[in-house]
């Protein structure tokens, strides 16, 4: 009893955090998976999701605030995409990564510049900010909604992707831009989908992440940011269950780390996994196999 | 023009440069543009590091915030006075290393320890491919800097604490100097045959090898080799700023170094060289007065307060990424052939 009065907060945690991540972690993925780019904005676009809240709640009720943010938060990842990735779209890889960088850099000044850099205290949502008592630990209710609102999205995400006509368009282009391009897919209107998608999941997780923890600084998306790209990889990039999953064990792992008292190597742990992963299965426990053709 | 005269221009134009860099501390010695010049420089030869690796060997390493990272802290752990040791090492009774070293000794350590470092990083890191080792490189340096906080090496790093009190270059002359001689070897290099293999496995990475390059052996040697001055580039750093604390290494870092690259033009070392005083003289004091309230009359000219520069720079940015996407040499160098060339052709154009 008294070990799992010891370890089930951090166990808990684990799996909140873990979902949070996992939220992140399909933006990532998706993207991934499509345009082959690693889009550093997104924990910036997680970020101004966060920031976005605080001010909306300041001037209006909770019911309204959190759509607002949730609309406002997918609009900023399509202007994203249209305006700093699609004009590059036959450039090298690399200049489009160097573009997300830019983005990433422009949102985390322009946070700054309307903050004036102070961290702002992030609203208590009425109902999932309550604190309930769970076999001897208290915990925020947000702790428990945010596993089931995960794997409920997730798989609402794997049926859309499975089954509708959209979702059909995504897998082909992901498989072969070019020929898909052929076959007369618009694949504008599937990378603007995957952008509104990964921004949406954002959006949730950064209601859920900041219900926990209170506050918002303009450098908050970082760390989670690269969680997530990490839980991605170790999934297998391109693989929705498989990012969720990493993100799971991502978030357990570091919680665990954190209970042994070693709370300066929760970072490290995740980049060292990172690169063991990366070197010992370079496609993720679910990834797909390429390989490099002359 | 004859390779004599060009060769004395040259190097007339870099002693002017170097005058010129005498006389502004004697003129202006608490200026801005002692500031700009001095950290420009360190900047420059960081940007330089970064180049070889991203725009000449076609590596996308972003891991230079790290070396940077184990530079400064080389630097400055090894070259604080014996002295003033017990009030730096306040927390941790003083630390364990108890000589002081030769500056410049302590410099070239800096870059070995990078250079060890990325040696060993680079083992199973290079293996990896493009996007990949990006990440795994910014992973490396995120551990190290977690590393560097960590209590149980605060009598080495002194933790979380600031290291202070090292000796400092109090002339903006000899920040030139070793940058230039650090660039000058870099530039060598790169026109060796060791550079032209580089440039071959940035252009095709598999016709390089057919042609015998050895892959995996020429990649490690850029790494190491642009860890090393990315290492001394730290332990300027540190001297810049005459403290030094792992905090300010995050990958912010990386991600300004590697716009430096990109505004100057990846694949150009002068590129890279102008892009880093441009970068710092506008991010540093150009745009300061965006910062500023302003007034015209009366009418307070709206937007303008605290962090408004940051954003106006990231906006100019993200235009040079967008639409000027070969920077500002592209991948050419600085030569007096193609400005004489510029001149004949505007002649040219005249005389019809």
């Amino acid at each position: 009893m008294d070990f799992i009065a010891k370890y089930l907060p951090y166990l808990l945690a684990g799996i909140s955090v873990g979902g949070q991540y996992a939220l992140i972690a399909i933006g990532y993925t998706m993207v991934y998976g499509i345009l082959r780019l690693i889009n550093f904005a997104h924990a910036d676009i997680f970020m101004v999701a966060g920031f976005i809240m605080v001010y909306a709640s300041a001037s209006m009720p909770i019911y309204l605030s959190i759509p607002l943010v949730i609309v406002l938060t997918v609009v900023l990842g399509f202007v994203v995409e249209r305006v700093a990735y699609k004009p590059l779209r036959s450039a090298p890889r690399m200049s489009v990564m160097i573009s997300a960088i830019g983005v990433s850099y422009l949102l985390q000044n322009t946070a700054w510049y309307v903050t004036g850099g102070l961290a702002k205290v992030y609203p208590t949502i009425p109902w999932i900010s309550d604190t309930v008592t769970f076999m001897g630990c208290t915990t925020k209710r947000v702790t428990f909604i945010t596993p089931v609102l995960t794997i409920l999205l997730v798989v609402i995400l794997v049926l859309l992707i499975k089954y509708t006509k959209i979702g059909i368009a995504m897998r082909a282009v992901s498989k072969d831009f070019e020929t898909s391009q052929l076959m007369g897919i618009k694949i504008n209107t599937v990378i603007s989908m995957t952008f509104i998608i990964g921004s949406f999941l954002a959006a949730v997780g950064s209601l859920l992440y900041f219900s926990n923890y209170a506050t918002v600084t303009p450098t908050i998306g970082a760390m989670p940011g690269l969680k997530a790209f990490v839980a991605a990889v170790f999934g297998g990039i391109g693989s929705i269950p498989g990012a969720v999953i990493g993100a799971f064990i991502i978030g357990i792992c570091e919680n665990f780390i954190k209970a042994a008292g070693l709370t300066t190597f929760s970072d490290a742990f995740t980049f060292a996994l990172l690169i063991v992963v990366l070197i010992v299965k370079p496609n993720g426990i679910f990834g797909e196999s390429t390989s490099e053709k002359v | 023009m004859k390779k004599t005269t060009k060769n004395i221009i040259y190097i007339a134009l870099l002693l002017l440069i170097f005058a010129l860099s005498y006389v502004v501390d004697i003129i202006a010695p608490y200026s801005m543009l002692v500031t700009v010049l001095r950290k420009g420089a360190v900047y420059a030869l960081v940007a330089v590091s970064m180049n070889l690796l991203n725009g000449f060997t076609g590596l996308f390493s972003l891991g230079q915030a790290g070396f940077m990272l184990l530079g400064a802290y080389t630097y400055a752990i090894f070259t604080i006075p014996t002295a003033v040791r017990e009030s730096v090492y306040y927390y941790y009774e003083g630390g364990i290393i108890n000589f002081q070293m030769n500056m410049i000794l302590a410099m070239l350590l800096a870059g070995v320890v990078a250079a060890i470092f990325a040696y060993l990083i680079g083992l199973p890191v290079l293996k990896l491919k493009s996007d990949y080792l990006a990440i795994a490189t910014l992973g490396f340096a995120e551990i190290v800097r977690a590393l560097a906080q960590w209590d149980g090496f605060g009598k080495i790093t002194n933790g979380s604490n600031l290291l202070k009190k090292f000796p400092v270059l109090d002339n903006t002359t000899q920040y030139f100097l070793i940058v230039a001689i650090c660039i000058a070897v870099i530039a060598m290099l790169i026109h060796s045959t060791y550079g032209r293999a580089f440039k071959a496995i940035r252009d095709d990475e598999i016709a390089a090898q057919a042609m015998g390059i050895n892959l995996a052996r020429h990649e490690q040697l850029s790494f190491v080799i642009s860890a090393f001055f990315a290492g001394i580039g730290g332990a300027l750093l540190a001297i810049f700023q005459t403290t030094v604390q792992a905090n300010a290494f995050k990958s912010a870092m990386t991600y300004e170094i590697l716009l430096i690259v990109v505004i100057g033009g990846i694949g150009s070392i002068t590129g890279s060289i102008l892009g880093s005083f441009l970068f710092i003289a506008c991010s540093e004091w150009w745009l300061r007065f965006l910062d500023e309230p302003m007034f015209i009359g009366t009418f307070q000219v709206p937007l303008l307060r605290t962090g408004f520069r940051m954003v106006v720079f990231s906006v100019i940015i993200m235009i040079v990424v967008l639409f000027f996407r070969r920077g500002i040499m592209g991948d050419k160098e600085f030569s007096l052939d193609r400005i004489a060339k510029l001149f004949r052709k505007k002649a040219k154009g005249d005389k019809k």
